[in-house]
């Protein structure tokens, strides 16, 4: 069975991170815990989320379950902080996770939630043939080694007229004073050690790989702290960036 | 029985709530101790709200309109006079175009077009008069009830008003003090019509505020008094009451009486140290009460309301847990700092105006002359009787989330 997959046998997510992350699964749902951070941003990514599907599908935005009918998936799920929000906004979600004890963490969280997890990596799944209408990958491609396959997997596991949304941080010297040195070290609001910031991906360049994979990126936002307002989505792309794309 | 959210207290805002969320497909539960049905007489509660032109756009957004039209008196313009001085100041809604200033609305006939509304909205159920234990933890709140029901939900919104149970519970430390004044209020007749006009007279004991009512011969009256008067007031029966009244308002109503008994409530200011706890929002009274020289504490209620219904729907639409911190975070930042702001602002106002001496006389007049004059303060002024300053939720702005 698939779902039994080690972390390990992936080709593109990097063993050491995996391991590094699911040991902080039982943390995860604490608002307080060492994932305060995506706590935090959490309405804010949900609402881009759910503002680019109504904008793709022409859906009714006063809808309490705006994505009933539909398939998604998401990909580094951890222990389901997106995947439930998602399941409660009416889609048939999959949550897929290199790390199974984040699957663990995140099946013992589900409660009644109609989510199917599994600790599988997108190359494999993609062998599989089910395909998604919203595909999310949220502050994951930083984490993955070999981008080319895992774009290309994605690109088989999205619908004709799906949606791929994506978050990551940009690799600037103000991501690195923010995320490194601001939030790891000083805050300590992101787990210490989560990131090498080597592996940040400017926009450009993401674009520039997306579309090799055949993802035509049709819009990206920047996402900043403002004293006062907190998160905020707009032009400045310095530290970290959301994005949509469609099959080409 | 599982709801988006349980509310405690089902008074103007706590109803108002419920009714804004069940516009927007949120379920929840009220629980009220009182037997609401009674707390539509004018025994219960004889005041009058003046309703500011952004609640009033909140109310038609969620299809409470019919009360205003059906009982509003449209506040046209208002004027503030320091004593019987010539001096004064006047908004007038006409140097806008966006309508009335406020409506004035009797609290009886409010509550009564809550019930009637609350009767029909489906996704709404009343509990009263039942008390509820509730319970929060970290998994989400239960509230139990003297019959034994329980209620779930991810959150509590306490409107139980100024001396929230569920606020002390919490631990939330509020900042208070009292005026060492009371508020007589009573409903006069008078011989001349008002014209839509709200007079706020500034004494030295506090202001004295003639509200229109509907009827242009009717109006309600807020006197604040000096602590040791009002039994004197009280006692005086409506002859005496008119007489001095009569003289207060210096006349420009013509002859007048009294019409209804008159009552009197402590004044006193309080404002919660944070609005959220961990499951848990407060609102309305049980967050924060100001002197009601200006007419609004009401209308910060009401501003409650339009902002976390505007939280909660999004949450709701975003799947997210309503009880979490970063969702109610967010509304403690919406409002906290904006009812500061108007809480001090009426503070300084009420101060300002109980200053006894020549100086301070000569400061409220220069300053109202000034604002008269200098056209934008005017219209900060008139933005605030509105209630359209800060960054406005969509309710407030005649708009469904
Ligand atoms: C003299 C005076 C004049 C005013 N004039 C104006 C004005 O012109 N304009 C204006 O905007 N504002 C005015 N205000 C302020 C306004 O009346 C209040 O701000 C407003 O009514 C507050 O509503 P609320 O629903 O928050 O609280 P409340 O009206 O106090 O309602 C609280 C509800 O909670 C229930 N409750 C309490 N404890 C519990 C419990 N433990 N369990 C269950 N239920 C409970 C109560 O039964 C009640 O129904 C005035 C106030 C005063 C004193």
């Amino acid at each position: 069975m698939e779902s039994k997959e080690s972390p390990a046998a992936s080709a593109t997510t990097d063993p050491r991170e995996a391991a590094f992350f699911g040991g902080l699964a039982s943390d995860w749902w604490d608002p307080k815990g060492s994932s305060a951070m995506l706590h935090r941003i959490n309405p804010l990514r949900l609402g881009y989320i759910r503002e680019a599907c109504v904008d793709r599908w022409g859906l009714d935005r006063r809808a309490r379950a705006v994505l009933s009918g539909r398939r998604a998936l998401d990909v580094g799920c951890g222990a389901g902080l997106l995947t439930e929000p998602l399941s409660r906004m009416g889609a048939a979600v999959t949550g897929i996770d290199a790390a199974a004890e984040n699957i663990a963490a995140a099946q013992a969280h589900a409660g009644a939630l109609p989510i199917v997890y599994r600790s599988i990596a997108v190359e494999a799944l993609a062998r599989e043939g089910a395909t998604y209408d919203l595909i999310t990958c949220l502050e994951v491609i930083e984490h993955v080694a070999d981008r080319p396959a895992f774009f290309a997997a994605l690109r088989t596991l999205l619908a004709p007229d799906g949606l791929f949304v994506f978050s990551t941080p940009n690799r600037t010297p103000l991501s690195y004073a923010t995320l490194i040195v601001g939030a790891e070290r000083v805050l300590r609001s992101i787990p210490r050690g989560a990131h090498d910031w080597s592996k940040f991906v400017q926009p450009d360049e993401l674009t520039a790989e997306l579309a090799d994979a055949g993802l035509t990126v049709t819009g990206v936002q920047g996402m900043t702290w403002r004293p006062g307002t907190g998160f905020v989505l707009g032009r400045d792309v310095s530290v970290n960036y959301f994005g949509t794309a469609i099959p080409t | 029985m599982q709801h988006d959210v349980i509310i405690i207290g089902g008074g103007l805002v706590g109803m108002t709530l419920a009714l804004a969320l069940d516009a927007h497909g949120v379920t929840s539960a009220v629980v009220d101790a009182a037997d609401l049905g009674a707390t539509t007489t004018s025994e219960f509660d004889g005041r009058v709200s003046a309703i500011a032109s952004a609640s009033a756009r909140m109310f038609r957004a969620i299809g409470l309109g019919g009360v205003l039209d059906k009982h509003g008196g449209a506040i046209d313009g208002i004027r503030v006079t320091d004593g019987l001085s010539p001096l004064n100041l006047h908004f007038d809604a006409a140097e806008g175009d966006a309508g009335p200033l406020g409506w004035m609305v009797e609290n009886r006939l409010l509550r009564t077009a809550l019930l009637e509304a609350q009767a029909k909205a489906a996704g709404l159920t009343l509990h009263a008069p039942a008390r509820a234990v509730v319970e929060r933890t970290k998994a989400g709140v239960t509230a139990t009830l003297g019959d034994g029901t329980v209620l779930g939900a991810p959150l509590v919104v306490a409107a139980d008003g100024r001396r929230s149970a569920l606020r002390e519970a919490a631990g939330i430390r509020a900042s208070r003090w009292t005026y060492p004044n009371v508020a007589l209020v009573t409903m006069i007749e008078h011989a001349d019509e008002h014209g839509g006009v709200a007079a706020e007279i500034f004494y030295p004991s506090g202001p004295f505020a003639v509200l229109p009512m509907r009827d242009p011969h009717r109006s309600a009256i807020v006197w604040t008094v000096d602590e040791g008067d009002a039994p004197g007031y009280l006692k005086l029966g409506p002859r005496g009451l008119s007489a001095e009244i009569a003289r207060a308002t210096g006349g420009y109503l013509g002859d007048l009486q009294v019409i209804a008994p008159p009552s009197s409530y402590p004044l006193s200011f309080h404002h919660a140290g944070s609005y959220v706890a961990e499951r848990l929002a407060l609102i309305g009274d049980a967050a924060h009460g100001i002197h009601p020289i200006a007419g609004q504490g009401l209308n910060m209620g009401l501003r409650d309301v339009a902002a976390l219904t505007e939280v909660l729907v999004d949450a709701v639409r975003t799947g997210l847990d309503l009880g979490a911190p970063a969702v109610l975070d967010r509304y403690d930042r919406w409002r906290r700092v904006d009812n500061m702001a108007v809480a001090a602002a009426t503070d300084t106002l009420n101060q300002l105006f109980a200053l006894k001496g020549r100086a301070p006389a000569a400061v409220r007049r220069l300053g109202l002359a000034a604002v008269e004059r200098i056209a934008p303060l005017k219209r900060r002024f008139m933005a605030e009787a509105r209630g359209e300053t800060g960054d406005r939720p969509k309710l407030l702005l005649g708009e469904l989330v």
